[in-house]
């Protein structure tokens, strides 16, 4: 029964399955559908359109009851759907330009929003906010400005600001005899040196997701060099990687790591899986270094921990001689609702973020979830709620901050970030030293 | 049509389309396309950008390739090593009849039933370092910090470890349904000729499983060369860069540097590679011939 013709087609196939499988395997990596909650009810208007978002259990209630309330008085009914982080910015980055993409997406601004922008694909929002003095009063500057793009304004805040900042569990830094939170970077060395002596990690750190180790150089390079060196890098100039200020910062961060700042174990804790919280909550680490969502996250996961005197917070300490203005922040400033340029309800959905950002339905229904918006004039109103008095710090050095630097994993383009995270963890790992990272991103 | 099944007795072409041409469609179209693409610029929005030969001279400077070629080349070869030592007596000895081993080989096929993800995720809470089991375990065989994940050295065993977790049911599956055709008449014979059980292994057992070794053999070698998922959860090619294979370098490249053009580049070299593998492991068998094992019989 063994034809030629039968052993040849059986080699063959046994090929092209084979091929056909690696193929499928680089054909897998699809996105997961969206999940569509329509704003129904009340008058519809003529027009429809479509609003993406990340998936936020708490937050996403708010932009749908604001998409509905706009149907009631605008033109045009706007459909929220959410995806999850990461197969968003995947889902995103095809669509956008296609026929398939939404009218207003979420984005992080900066770097991430530039792209789009040098796409041509984003709708310039200058004149219709300059158009509208009353809603543009109420924008805190420098969070506006990461929505800006060479002048031009792009995105338009649309969730609460998150400022990186120093968190502590003050049952184990009393019990290591560390009195409040440290104001500068030699005290923090010596609250590392108590903290170890004391039995526990000085520090927690996700290090197994480099992002949570890029807050540490973000602060320490603002500290250290002024705002101006990070601005320089993100604008691509010449030898910005290799100022005398990157190479100390990640020093800094040697001199940390070696002095077992973060324990030895930090490079296998991840922060998804709340392994850092754990950590503080537990009385098992002194110190976090997270953004300001970290409150909302230790009281969905730690409540008793997260509610109690025990939580404490600063913000991250100065260095002496330092250049940098000790109120800057780093951080998210927020993220940015923006209008793609081929849409065909631009004029409508421009009309809805004009409509709804500073609105007072949407502003309060931010605050009840915990979140402080990026609009000026809250002093009184963010104190509500469970965390009040931690609302209000994180709105008071938002507001009083000199800058704000948006993380540099969003700032940077995909590429740059990418390796950035990767080299930055082997500093982390000991495997790189400063200058190799500064040759290394320079080139 | 029917004259051709008739004439040849076998099925005519016409029986191949529909499965020809999905396999057109899902797999030639999307290779063809990879191929085009590692010529071009796109970052994913708008259109692709011909650049020619850019991505191609792209590959000579990049220095994660050869860490990533290697760790996949080491990962592929120890892992067939070790599943098929752990498949292979695995299934034998399930092919035989008994309650116990009934009741085992439905609870080693447990990890076929879950996907991926979940097995990373599962692990990936086992590895905790500080809450997991690591740090119960760890402290007993010299990982004093429960540090695996974590340990550059480490995790390279670490990822091995689950992907034969998840693969070895799979295989042992394959084993044991083979070992069950072996007729009984040679095993048999062998008795009579006064063979011991593991003279009856090696005479009859091995020997007759041979498709089958060649079999599971080109699945865990193509497999483990393509292999990611559980690797992108579980460390994300990290710590640094310690677990970064090539087809993890290939998706951080498209999906996370959004350099799609490269990430094709890096695409065209694993199909290349794969179909090279299993072409020489079907060649090098004399798999290819499709002799029977049972001739005489």
């Amino acid at each position: 029964m063994r034809t030629p013709l039968f052993r040849g087609r059986r080699r063959a196939l046994a090929t092209v399955a084979t091929a056909g499988a690696l193929a499928l395997a680089l054909t897998a990596c699809g996105s997961s559908g969206p999940s569509d909650t329509s704003a129904d009810g009340g008058d519809r208007g003529s027009s429809t359109g479509d609003i993406w978002v990340i998936t936020d259990a708490s937050l996403n209630p708010v932009q749908e009851k604001s998409a509905e309330t706009f149907a009631t008085s605008g033109d045009v009914t706007f459909t929220v759907s959410n995806y999850a982080n990461d197969p968003y910015k995947q889902k995103l980055q095809t669509a956008i330009g296609s026929p398939n993409q939404p009218d207003i997406f979420y984005n992080w601004g900066g770097g991430n929003l530039k792209q789009y922008v040098d796409a041509g694909q984003v709708a310039d929002l200058t004149s219709a906010v300059d158009g509208d003095a009353d809603f543009k009063s109420k924008l805190i500057p420098s969070v506006l400005d990461v929505g800006t793009i060479d002048g031009k304004i792009y995105g338009l805040p649309m969730q609460g600001v998150q400022p990186v900042m120093m968190y502590g569990n003050d049952d184990v830094l009393k019990k290591a005899g560390v009195d409040g939170m440290p104001a500068t970077w030699d005290d923090l060395l010596a609250d590392v040196k108590a903290l170890k002596a004391s039995g526990v990690t000085p520090i927690a750190l996700a290090g197994s997701q480099s992002w949570t180790e890029l807050m540490w150089l973000e602060y320490l390079l603002d500290r250290v060099g002024g705002s101006d060196k990070f601005a320089a890098i993100a604008a691509g100039d010449d030898g910005a990687w290799s100022d005398p200020a990157v190479i100390e910062s990640l020093t800094m961060i040697q001199q940390l790591v070696d002095a077992g700042a973060f324990g030895t174990n930090y490079s296998a804790v991840g922060y998804d899986d709340q392994g850092t919280q754990a950590l503080i909550a537990g009385g098992k680490a002194g110190l976090e270094l997270m953004g300001s969502w970290e409150v909302s996250a230790l009281n969905a996961s730690f409540p008793d921990f997260a509610k109690s005197d025990s939580l404490v917070w600063g913000t991250f300490p100065t260095v002496d001689g330092g250049k940098g203005d000790p109120s800057a922040v780093v951080g998210n400033p927020s993220n940015f609702y923006s209008v793609t340029d081929g849409s065909k309800v631009k004029d409508g959905a421009t009309q809805y973020l004009l409509d709804t950002l500073t609105s007072d339905e949407y502003v309060d229904g931010l605050l009840s979830i915990g979140q402080v918006p990026a609009i000026t004039g809250l002093e009184e109103k963010v104190k509500t709620g469970d965390f009040a008095h931690f609302n209000a710090f994180t709105y008071q050095i938002v507001n009083d901050s000199s800058s704000f630097t948006q993380s540099w994993d969003q700032a940077l383009d995909a590429a740059t970030a990418q390796t950035m995270l990767t080299n930055l963890q082997k500093v982390f790992l000991g495997q790189m030293e400063p200058q190799e990272f500064a040759d290394a991103m320079a080139k | 049509m029917a004259r051709t099944t008739v004439g040849t007795g076998r099925p005519g072409a016409l029986w191949a389309v529909p499965a020809l041409g999905f396999f057109g469609l899902f797999a030639l179209l999307p290779m063809a396309i990879v191929v085009y693409l590692s010529f071009t610029q796109w970052s994913g929005i708008g259109s692709p950008v011909f650049t020619g030969t850019d991505n191609w001279t792209k590959l000579a400077h990049d220095t994660q390739l050869m860490p990533s070629l290697r760790l996949t080349i080491g990962l592929t070869i120890v892992s067939w090593l070790l599943q098929t030592a752990i498949c292979l007596p695995l299934g034998v000895w399930l092919a035989h009849h008994g309650r116990g081993r009934a009741v085992l080989a439905a609870v080693f096929f447990v990890p076929l039933l879950m996907s991926s993800a979940a097995i990373a995720i599962l692990w990936g809470g086992l590895l905790d370092p500080n809450f997991g089991l690591a740090s119960v375990v760890g402290p007993l065989i010299g990982v004093p910090d429960g540090n695996f994940i974590g340990d550059p050295d480490l995790v390279f065993w670490v990822v091995v470890a689950v992907v034969a977790w998840q693969f070895v049911p799979f295989h042992v599956l394959l084993y044991q349904g083979a070992t069950r055709q072996v007729p009984g008449s040679l095993y048999e014979a062998a008795r009579i000729d006064g063979a011991g059980r593991f003279r009856q292994f090696t005479a009859i057992t091995v020997p007759q499983l041979k498709h089958t070794i060649i079999t599971s053999s080109v699945l865990m070698l193509v497999g483990s060369m393509t292999y990611f998922e559980i690797i992108l959860i579980l460390t994300g090619g990290g710590p640094g860069t310690a677990t970064r294979v090539l087809p993890l370098h290939m998706y951080i490249e498209g999906f996370q540097s959004f350099d799609m053009g490269y990430a094709s580049v890096l695409a065209v070299l694993l199909l290349v590679l794969g179909t090279a593998l299993s072409l020489f492991v079907t060649r090098a068998t004399g798999f290819h011939r499709m002799d029977s094992q049972k001739e005489g019989l």
